[in-house]
């Protein structure tokens, strides 16, 4: 799902590969770019859960909607789509407010 | 407490450009911005703009943006990122929450531009997974460099869902429809035209049913509506799309504004609740300015001469500049900014419908509907003359402000009366066939047609924004203006140069009696998956 040439921009500068784990399972991904872009490019559709249990994924990209929020190193509601992805970051899918179903 | 000259909220086009304007006169600025880089949307924006020279006219937004952000840099202004402003006060007081701290700063001016939020429509499914902004469209693909979906539909058919929908495709995402429940299409016809062209159909007058899948997105299905909106039964389509597109308007973004008693007042045309504001974009409450998409719904352009207008008001509040400069600077930005209000798309036409250009041309009807100009109509508009050797055709059939055609032409064989006049080629003067107007056309409706009547052949040359390039004898398929196949055709040359910013310039070969229709072209599938 990445744009390798794109006509206009021509290649995009990102930071060096890093991996991370969702819901324990390894993942890679480019340091600084957005968790949710990381997730996108890995085919990763839902983020969480609400309480009632229908699925949610990025709705607005930019920090504003909060659909995209899930379990970031233990911190839950955190906006994927606006925090840059380090090394090591364990990402938990959200159900509800907690990474339990 | 530290008190700034002015600050600005928001470090968009219209932020930034108040700030310029102030630290240009000596104020002491502070731009505070709730993201991690300034430039608001200009950075997405990867299509040349409208307008004409003083509007930045055939740059692509995100490099206005660049320079932008530079000279705010150069001239001394501090810009303070990851900060939201919570909190405007009327005694010129901000609330900024910076590393979950809240601290305070004042100043004795201050320009809001806080910008615009995508509105939304809700239908069955629309919460699934998949279902995005075009805005987040956007971000993901222009700024992130990731695809937002595999396979889209675009819903909505304004100058932002048609811009996305053509970026779209420049990352190499396929689009499935686009889909608008108003009879006709919103945007430019000229955005509409160059995404018809490549494949994509339109259905205007249709509306979408419901979202389909279980986890996430996996269709679409789409239906018919009548004149009173109501969806007409017997006509739902279905599409398997990974992604929905919504692009259903913008509503600005004022909520500071009435926390700091601000009046406001909801102005459809401008698209919602909007502060009052005077001829130099100051409220209610003195020494509060806005400017940009928060004080009315418009393009980038608008929005960096309201931010000129408003920093410049702010530094002769302050007694920065004199009262005679002060008024001949705002004039001059006043004139610029009139430049960009006039047309059809003017925001005080907003839901009008035009029937006529303002010369008198009938506006097509498939156009409006389908998003392309039938070949047998589009002779009468007067950009396009029947000629054999090489010359402009200019399918720009709708008044819009914009007029880099004009000023490229270094021969002077291309005619915009005033600035939203339809382009004319005037047959008289010679065309050297350089292309400048073909690369500088904002809206892609610019191409060169050189028949060779002899040999039967007829050669094309189109603006071409897509990768992979084609090279020279690759073969592959003239489209029409509807995106329809029409014959093979041979790429006879490209010109690619660095001040066409990346709109190459295609030459196909195709035979004489598609020379009118042939609009486009389609590498053979091979030649692109090898």
């Amino acid at each position: 799902m990445r744009i390798k040439e794109h006509p206009v921009l021509g290649e995009f500068e990102k930071g060096k590969e890093v991996t991370f784990t969702l819901d324990g399972k390894e993942m890679h991904g480019y340091e600084g770019e957005p968790i949710a872009a990381a997730l996108r490019a890995a085919g990763v559709m839902v983020h969480r859960h609400t309480k009632k249990g229908s699925g949610r994924g990025i709705f607005c990209a930019i920090g504003r909607c909060t659909d995209c929020v899930m379990i970031v190193n233990g911190k839950i509601n955190v906006r994927t789509c606006i925090t840059p992805l380090k090394a090591g970051m364990e990402v938990k899918t959200q159900y509800g407010v907690s990474d339990k179903h | 407490m530290k008190r700034y000259d002015l600050i600005v909220i928001g470090a968009g086009p219209a932020g930034l450009s108040a700030a310029v304007e102030g630290a240009k006169r000596g104020l002491e600025v502070v731009v505070f911005d709730e993201n991690d880089k300034p430039g608001g949307q200009l950075f997405k924006q990867i299509h040349k703009f409208f307008g004409s020279k003083e509007h930045k006219a055939k740059i692509r937004g995100y490099n206005i943006g660049k320079e932008l952000l530079s000279n705010a840099e150069q001239l001394g202004v501090k810009i303070i990122l990851n900060a939201e402003v919570v909190g405007l006060y009327p005694f010129k007081e901000v609330a900024i929450n910076i590393d979950q701290k809240v601290v305070y700063y004042r100043a004795d001016t201050i320009v809001a531009s806080t910008g615009a939020s995508e509105k939304m429509i809700s239908f069955p499914g629309w919460t699934l997974p998949g279902v995005i902004g075009a805005g987040a469209a956007q971000t993901m693909m222009n700024i992130h460099g990731v695809k937002p979906g595999k396979k889209i539909l675009m819903l909505g058919s304004g100058n932002v869902g048609l811009v996305v929908t053509y970026q779209l495709l420049q990352a190499g995402i396929e689009v499935a429809a686009v889909v608008d429940a108003s009879p006709q299409i919103g945007g430019y016809g000229v955005h509409a035209a160059k995404v018809a062209r490549t494949e994509v159909p339109f259905y205007t007058s249709h509306t979408i049913v419901r979202a389909e899948g279980e986890a996430s997105v996996t269709g679409a299905v789409i239906a018919e509506v009548d004149q009173n909106w109501n969806i007409i039964e017997g006509t739902e389509q279905s599409f398997e799309v990974d992604t929905i597109c919504l692009s259903v308007g913008l509503s600005p973004m004022s909520k500071l504004f009435s926390m700091a008693g601000c009046d406001l007042e909801e102005i459809p045309a401008k698209g919602g609740m909007v502060p009052l504001c005077d001829e130099y974009g100051e409220t209610s409450v003195s020494g509060i300015y806005a400017a940009g998409d928060v004080s009315g719904i418009e393009e980038a352009s608008s929005a960096m001469i309201e931010g000129r207008i408003a920093g410049k008001a702010a530094a002769y509040k302050l007694g920065y500049i004199e009262e005679k400069e002060f008024l001949e600077e705002i004039a001059e930005q006043k004139k610029s900014l009139a430049g960009l209000r006039q047309g059809m798309f003017a925001p005080e036409n907003k839901g009008k419908k035009f029937k006529k250009t303002e010369e008198g041309y009938a506006i097509s009807d498939n156009l409006l509907k389908k998003g392309y100009i039938d070949s047998r109509e589009i002779e009468k508009y007067p950009g396009i003359k029947a000629k054999e050797q090489i010359h402009p055709v200019i399918e720009c059939t709708q008044n819009i402000p914009c007029n880099p055609c004009q000023d490229s032409c270094p021969k002077e064989c291309i005619v915009v009366e005033n600035i939203t006049s339809l382009p004319e080629y005037i047959e008289s003067e010679a065309c050297s066939g350089c292309g400048l107007c073909v690369a500088s056309c904002p809206g892609q409706a610019v191409f060169l047609i050189n028949d060779d009547p002899e040999a039967g052949c007829s050669y094309i040359t189109i603006p071409y924004e897509f990768s992979p390039l084609p090279a020279s004898g690759d073969l592959g398929i003239a489209l029409d203006r509807s995106g329809e196949e029409l014959c093979e055709a041979e790429i006879f040359d490209i010109k690619s140069i660095k001040s066409f910013d990346n709109t190459h310039l295609l030459t196909m070969k195709v035979p004489i009696e598609y020379s009118k229709e042939a609009r486009f072209f389609k590498a053979k599938r091979s030649e692109i998956y090898g």
